[in-house]
């Protein structure tokens, strides 16, 4: 589907408070064009519920049900228990996250949903920080990435979260950016019409977080594929599949852009470039994304479900 | 109405059923495991049609209960102790939100040290989470209340969520008879939840929104009136109840010998119904003692404390401690009849921690009062095994 084909019906107004060139309230106004109104959503703390929903105001055109932070996944299940309880099918329960809210303390609720096979769409938007606190490294923060707990670059790696929802052998796991929105469209859509518990995180770059003008937004989630630091996949009953540029880098047709084309022009992470090239951090960068990417290419290529 | 010979828990799980609750979250927990075990039975045998989420924590307990309470339907759950402390957060959520939840939760101690034995500082420490608060003594007086506390809670000037408790195994778990109504019966006295608002797709509209100061203290203030509303209906919904069915329990505070009483006990939950024991043997060696059995902590009822302790002594007998002030139904008695005349108020702390309270301890620490060897503005330790104890 093209951009001029995406469904016309607004339900997300304008109004709302983001940062400028914020995609986090675009990728939710294209995840709610795919869903339709016939859709409640579940918005636990993160940037999304500070700057969208000032009472009395709301830009919403679905009901919004904003949540602890703890407590996405939970409070899905308790929506789809009510809705069984009152006869109405066909509602989609989506559960609108920011990447503290999945990946750390909202994690154990999440997992829980999962479990016990919720009918719902979880999504992490994930811009890799704790931004709206004032940028805090979460466990979603990339190594080497300037936080404001993370001084001199976070230490650690980013946890594999679209990993740990494929161990819970959902019948539907997809990453998507912002950046390419038909894709993202699509995915969204495919998940509502799966019954069961799906996952589906997108890649959000933050400007104010990552440190980059605001203008260069979808630029950089385009670089953060075509360098492989953020791949866009899909896993139906576990099977994975890669998509798009991904999928051209697994199959040889396009090489992944040099890393530097995706880190440099982001303040994030400037101290590994000035005043002079952090070579060990870069080579601990491009060693985990090659081993990565081994293994985005055997789990494409087994064919079996992870 | 048939005679049950249960459990506290067993007959708390009978009463919850024939409300017909919608919706159930449940996190294992002793002592009040047994009653969500019993409502998996009903719910898997077909004796009770409700959704039931075997959720993974307490707090998701509460966050599941508030959702499907927003999207308008009838919800319960039940808890103990450490359970309920690790809701804390969705408690404020569940009254900030007005949602008429019903909860149970059992009292018991909380660790460390792990103990299962009852003790108040659970529930007592979650007193301004904004929850009404009640306490029963006996199994008939959980069936009872199971009922009220729904009609309570969905009450609109209320739309508050009710916690009900009960003390761990001297009542969750011990037989006791209780008369449980018909099916029927429950439904022509607790009608349907018809809710006020709730979350449906053809009407979007964003609730819990970011709130400016400009309404935060008035919706606070919402609060408080539901609260002072509640000490209305509570006496009312129970006399209602007492008229249909012949059971009253109470109001806010069940008054036993208190007429001419110079010396009045308050307790709560057991040892509230240890106390009438002992109020007996008090009057039959010629004191005259008799029990205020607090049934309501939130909202507090002052007035009837007043009114109470208008030229009287009375005795708190405490099963928790707010460590750092004391015991809390003392403290808060002594706030609500500062300036009532004649009115001491003295306090113990006993059974903390789950050591058993029987009606010679009761009778003790009476006869210590009686005899003056209590100061009212030191509060006791009973049976304190260490230096400093009363």
């Amino acid at each position: 589907m093209a951009i001029k084909d995406l469904p016309r019906e607004e339900l997300m107004y304008s109004g709302a408070g983001s940062c400028p060139g914020c995609v986090d309230l675009l990728s939710l106004r294209m995840t709610l064009k795919a869903l339709g109104p016939k859709t409640v959503l579940i918005s636990p703390a993160s940037c999304t519920a500070s700057i969208a929903t000032s009472y009395p105001k709301s830009p919403f055109g679905v009901p919004v049900l904003t949540m602890a932070f703890a407590a996405g996944g939970a409070a899905a299940s308790g929506v789809v228990a009510a809705l069984k309880q009152l006869g109405e099918d066909g509602v989609n329960v989506v559960v609108w996250a920011g990447d503290g809210g999945t990946y750390d303390i909202g994690l154990q609720s999440l997992s829980g949903a999962m479990e016990r096979g919720t009918n719902f769409i979880f999504v992490c938007y994930n811009n890799e920080a704790y931004s709206n606190t004032g940028i805090q490294r979460s466990g979603a923060t990339p190594f080497g990435a300037w936080t404001t707990t993370t001084w001199k670059g976070k230490v650690e790696q980013r946890k594999d979260m679209p990993g740990i929802m494929l161990a819970h052998r959902l019948p539907y796991v997809a990453t998507a950016s912002p950046s390419y929105v038909e894709d993202l469209f699509r995915k969204v859509q495919r998940a509502a019409s799966i019954e069961g518990p799906k996952y589906l995180e997108y890649q959000i770059p933050c400007a104010p977080a990552w440190r980059f003008p605001m203008e260069r937004t979808i630029e950089i989630g385009r670089l953060a594929v075509e360098t492989g630091a953020w791949p866009l996949f899909e896993a139906v009953d576990g099977k994975v599949e890669f998509n798009l540029r991904s999928k051209q880098i697994l199959e040889g047709k396009v090489q992944r852009k040099p890393i530097e084309e995706y880190l440099e022009p982001q303040g994030r992470f400037g101290h590994l470039f000035k005043p002079v090239r952090n070579e060990t951090a870069l080579d601990e960068i491009r060693r985990f994304l090659d081993a990565e990417w081994e293994r985005y290419g055997k789990l494409a290529a087994c064919g079996v479900a992870v | 109405m048939t005679t049950m010979f249960d459990v506290g828990n067993k007959i708390a799980a009978k009463a919850v059923q024939l409300c017909r609750p919608e919706v159930i979250a449940a996190y294992p927990i002793t002592p009040q495991t047994v009653i969500v075990e019993e409502l998996a039975r009903m719910v898997e045998a077909g004796e009770l049609t409700a959704e039931y989420l075997r959720v993974e924590s307490e707090h998701s307990v509460m966050a599941a209960t508030c959702s499907a309470a927003s999207m308008g339907v009838r919800t319960f759950t039940a808890t103990s102790s450490q359970g309920l402390a690790f809701m804390h957060e969705m408690l404020h959520w569940a009254s900030l939100s007005r949602l008429p939840i019903v909860m149970i939760n059992v009292n018991r101690t909380l660790g460390p040290g792990w103990s299962i034995w009852v003790d108040d500082t659970d529930s007592m420490s979650q007193r301004d989470t904004g929850w009404i608060q009640l306490y029963c003594s006996s199994a008939q007086e959980i069936f009872d209340t199971v009922i009220q506390s729904f009609k309570l809670a969905e009450h609109r000037d209320v739309q508050l969520p009710v916690m009900i408790n009960y003390s761990a195994f001297t009542i969750s778990h011990t037989m006791m008879p209780a008369e449980v109504l018909s099916q029927e019966q429950v439904d022509s006295f607790l009608p349907p939840f018809k809710p006020y608002w709730r979350l449906d797709w053809r009407n979007p509209v964003t609730f819990g929104n970011v709130l400016s100061d400009e309404y935060h203290m008035e919706k606070r203030y919402t609060m408080q009136q539901g609260m002072e509303r509640a000490k209305q209906l509570i006496p009312e919904i129970a006399r209602e109840y007492e008229q249909r069915f012949g059971r009253f329990h109470g109001g806010l505070i069940e008054e036993y010998r208190a007429d001419d009483a110079e010396y009045l006990l308050l307790a709560v939950s057991a040892v509230g119904s240890e106390a009438k024991v002992a109020v007996d043997n008090l009057r039959a060696m010629g004191y005259k003692v008799g029990l205020g059995r607090v049934r309501v902590v939130r909202p507090f009822p002052d007035e009837e404390l007043r009114r109470l302790g208008k030229g009287r002594s009375l005795i708190a007998l405490d099963r928790n401690i707010s460590v750092g002030s004391g015991g809390i139904v003392y403290h808060e008695t002594r706030s609500a009849v500062l300036g009532v005349a004649g009115c001491k108020v003295y306090g113990y702390l006993c059974g903390v921690g789950g050591r058993d309270v029987t009606y010679e301890d009761i009778e003790g620490m009476a006869l210590k009062v009686i005899k003056g060897e209590m100061h009212p503005d030191v509060v006791g330790w009973w049976d304190l095994k260490t230096a400093g104890g009363n």
